[in-house]
């Protein structure tokens, strides 16, 4: 079968490899451009989100490109997300594109239904049990191995003497990882490619200010979707931390995971655990990142994000109570660049601003 | 003896007779906010924040009303009513799960939110738990609470009982608290039978809808809507769709619709709020699937903090011609 998925981020390195490995072809889904949020935009209900309109617009690109079978996620709510699937289907037939959208429901929810997924997958490529097993755990070490040289990258990037360095290594590391075809070449990709990024020329005096990047998970994770949020940063000289890496559940070394339960951390401010997407994660967070010495915080999300616009309501009183600034970015179809980047000047001309009276202040008590 | 606050918008129009009954009951006084005005809807948009949907200001705008005037303001954080959904899940819109918390950080000088947990999927005990610990709260004994409790689940029986009679909730109300008898059957025959769907506070609240229902009267036309339909009803049609929705209300409203093109209503009309999260989705759905099992006609009518009643009325009067010339269109054919 010709199967594609959407794009998120760097992933699809990742998902490229396991579609080939299961006996099927893959459609590589292109870096969402105008067009496909044009595509998307043409058919999505008004009020959709954004990752809502990025997907259908990558769903008719590759259905354009050939592609057969979809795979996607599902969800249980309340976020609209875990509804996507049954609103593209609809929105696909509606069209009469021939494409089979195969969502993959939360396993806790409905376990037979994952498995049956997981089987349609294996089945359809003929391959065994055991050989989709090691295809599956090498998928995983591949995520992993992405997010491990992208995190480096973002804490490279403001000490990179020439501006555009840090992301030409990333590209150089992140392809070596796309050759490498098993565990063990996925752990010479990962060391050779952080050996590129810890070998871009750097300035250490350096100070740069720190800022936490939290809000919903698409375009958090999506650099198309947020205008290279975190390489515009980078480049004016800021590091920044992601609250969500797709490997983050299994990892200690991110900020967000080193402490207790994110909800617990959200609970003073809001007491009730999920409201959907990252809604109280992106509280916690905030919390987080205040307590751990970071100069500001951005918050992104899809216009009329529901879950987000409840922590956008709460966050003004973190922001006071711990003294952390906190700029929100709702991004839609009419976000441009050029917006998104004075904006962010203007943030972190006030954190440096901020952080220079703070020292200022500190000096002369001293 | 308290004085407790009821907004009158988001789930009043479904269970405020429950909460009136319950907290009369316990010796307590309740008082409503006064139906929505300008005044109450400005005062919403500038405490809310402002990517807040128009529904949830005009909340804020409610409980800001309340200030000064009680006690307590009963604020519950509606987590789920029922066990529904395709995983069991169904739940309210995010922005309902984390009402008392927005509002609590959002508005100045607020009186004691009683912001209880309602999360009846839990369990058939779950009601008693909640009127229990609210009692508590309020200084009541405990089989004080529990008979309290008994009265007000009959009020809401019957209230709902009235509902499905195709009663609109004011009257309902009235019939059930008041005990009033002031059913005026319809004098005409209607010209035509149109479902509203929608949320209740958004088709009930003739202040955000800008008297739609009142419009629709006045064109000789009998109105339904997915409170009329009783749960039962509601349910069977969850089967007919790929997945059901999350929101207790979005479903509702679906299933209405759904069950309304199966009675061969002569239109629908879906109205939403602006920039609601839901009804993105629902919206769609809704006109999908009215297109694909009938050919009755949709129109969906958006409002929010500008919406003017001319312009409701400019489209609802031409809907209603639209089905006049398909109705005389239907008869020449024949």
């Amino acid at each position: 079968m010709k199967i594609s998925f959407p794009h998120m981020g760097y992933s699809y390195i990742a998902f490229k490899w396991l579609v080939e490995n299961s006996g099927h072809e893959c459609i590589v889904p292109p870096e969402p451009s105008k067009r496909t949020l044009d595509l998307g935009v043409r058919y999505a209900p008004e009020f959709a989100c954004i990752p809502f309109k990025i997907l259908l617009g990558t769903y008719l690109e590759v259905a354009e490109m050939g592609a057969e079978v979809i795979l996607t996620s599902g969800g249980m709510g309340p976020c609209r997300a875990g509804y996507y699937w049954v609103m593209h289907k609809y929105l696909l037939e509606e069209i009469k594109k021939d494409v089979k959208i195969v969502a993959f429901e939360p396993p806790l929810c409905n376990l037979r239904d994952f498995i049956q997924k997981l089987h349609f997958v294996r089945a359809g490529g003929g391959i065994s049990v055991k050989e989709f097993t090691r295809v599956l755990k090498i998928t995983w070490e591949k995520i992993k191995a992405i997010d491990d040289i992208e995190m480096l990258s973002h804490r490279i990037r403001p000490y990179e003497v020439k501006r555009g360095d840090t992301t030409r290594s990333l590209w150089q590391a992140l392809d070596m990882l796309d050759q490498a075809n098993s565990i063990a070449e996925i752990e010479d990709a990962r060391n050779e490619g952080l050996k590129i990024l810890q070998n871009v020329n750097m300035d250490k005096e350096r100070k740069p200010l720190k800022i936490g990047i939290i809000g919903e998970i698409y375009v958090v994770l999506e650099p198309a979707a947020n205008h290279y949020i975190q390489i515009m940063l980078g480049e004016m000289g800021v590091e920044t931390d992601r609250s969500i890496y797709l490997s983050a559940y299994t990892r200690n070394n991110t900020i967000v995971n080193l402490e207790e339960d994110i909800h617990q951390i959200a609970r003073p401010y809001l007491n009730e655990a999920p409201i959907g997407g990252h809604g109280v994660n992106s509280i916690g967070e905030t919390v987080l990142y205040a307590r751990h010495g970071f100069d500001g915080v951005v918050q992104l999300a899809p216009f009329a994000c529901i879950p987000e616009i409840v922590a956008k309501s709460i966050i003004p009183s973190i922001s006071r109570d711990l003294d952390i600034p906190v700029l929100t970015l709702f991004i839609d179809e009419q976000t441009g660049k050029a917006g998104v980047q004075t904006r962010l000047e203007a943030f972190v001309d006030l954190l440096q601003k901020k952080r220079d009276t703070r020292i200022g202040a500190e000096r002369l008590v001293v | 003896m308290a004085r407790i606050g009821i907004p009158r918008t988001l789930a009043y129009f479904i269970y405020y007779p429950f909460w009136k009954v319950f907290f009369t009951e316990l010796g307590h006084e309740v008082i409503r906010s006064s139906p929505t005005t300008r005044d109450i809807m400005d005062k919403g948009v500038k405490e809310a924040v402002n990517d807040a949907c128009i529904p949830i200001k005009i909340y804020h705008g409610h409980v800001a009303d309340l200030i000064g005037k009680v006690d307590y303001i009963f604020c519950p954080r509606l987590v789920s009513v029922r066990k529904h959904g395709d995983f069991g899940t169904e739940t309210f819109c995010p922005k309902f799960l984390g009402l008392p918390d927005m509002v609590r950080l959002g508005i100045k000088n607020l009186p004691a939110l009683l912001d209880i947990r309602i999360d009846l999927k839990k369990g058939k005990e779950e009601l008693k738990n909640i009127c229990l610990e609210l009692g508590q709260t309020l200084g009541n004994k405990s089989t004080d609470i529990l008979k309290a409790m008994q009265k007000s689940v009959k009020a809401q029986k019957d209230y709902e009982k009235y509902l499905n009679r195709e009663m609109f909730p004011e009257e309902a109300m009235d019939m059930v608290l008041n005990h009033h008898e002031n059913h005026n059957g319809r004098k005409t025959i209607p010209e035509f039978t149109i479902a509203v769907v929608g949320y209740p506070y958004t088709i009930y609240d003739p202040y955000i809808n800008v008297g739609l229902l009142k419009i629709l009267e006045k064109e000789n036309v009998k109105v339904v809507t997915q409170d009329m339909v009783s749960d039962r009803e509601l349910n069977r049609m969850a089967k007919t769709l790929p997945k059901s929705l999350f929101w207790y209300f979005s479903n509702r409203a679906v299933y209405g619709a759904l069950h309304f093109l199966k009675r061969k209503v002569d239109g629908i009309i879906h109205v939403t709020a602006f920039a609601c999260g839901p009804d993105s989705l629902v919206d769609r759905l809704m006109e999908i699937e009215t297109h694909r099992r009938s050919e009755i006609p949709y129109i969906s009518i958006m409002i929010d903090e500008q919406t003017g009643e001319a312009g409701i009325k400019t489209r609802i009067e031409a809907f209603i011609d639209m089905l006049r010339y398909r109705r005389e269109g239907d008869k020449c054919e024949n």
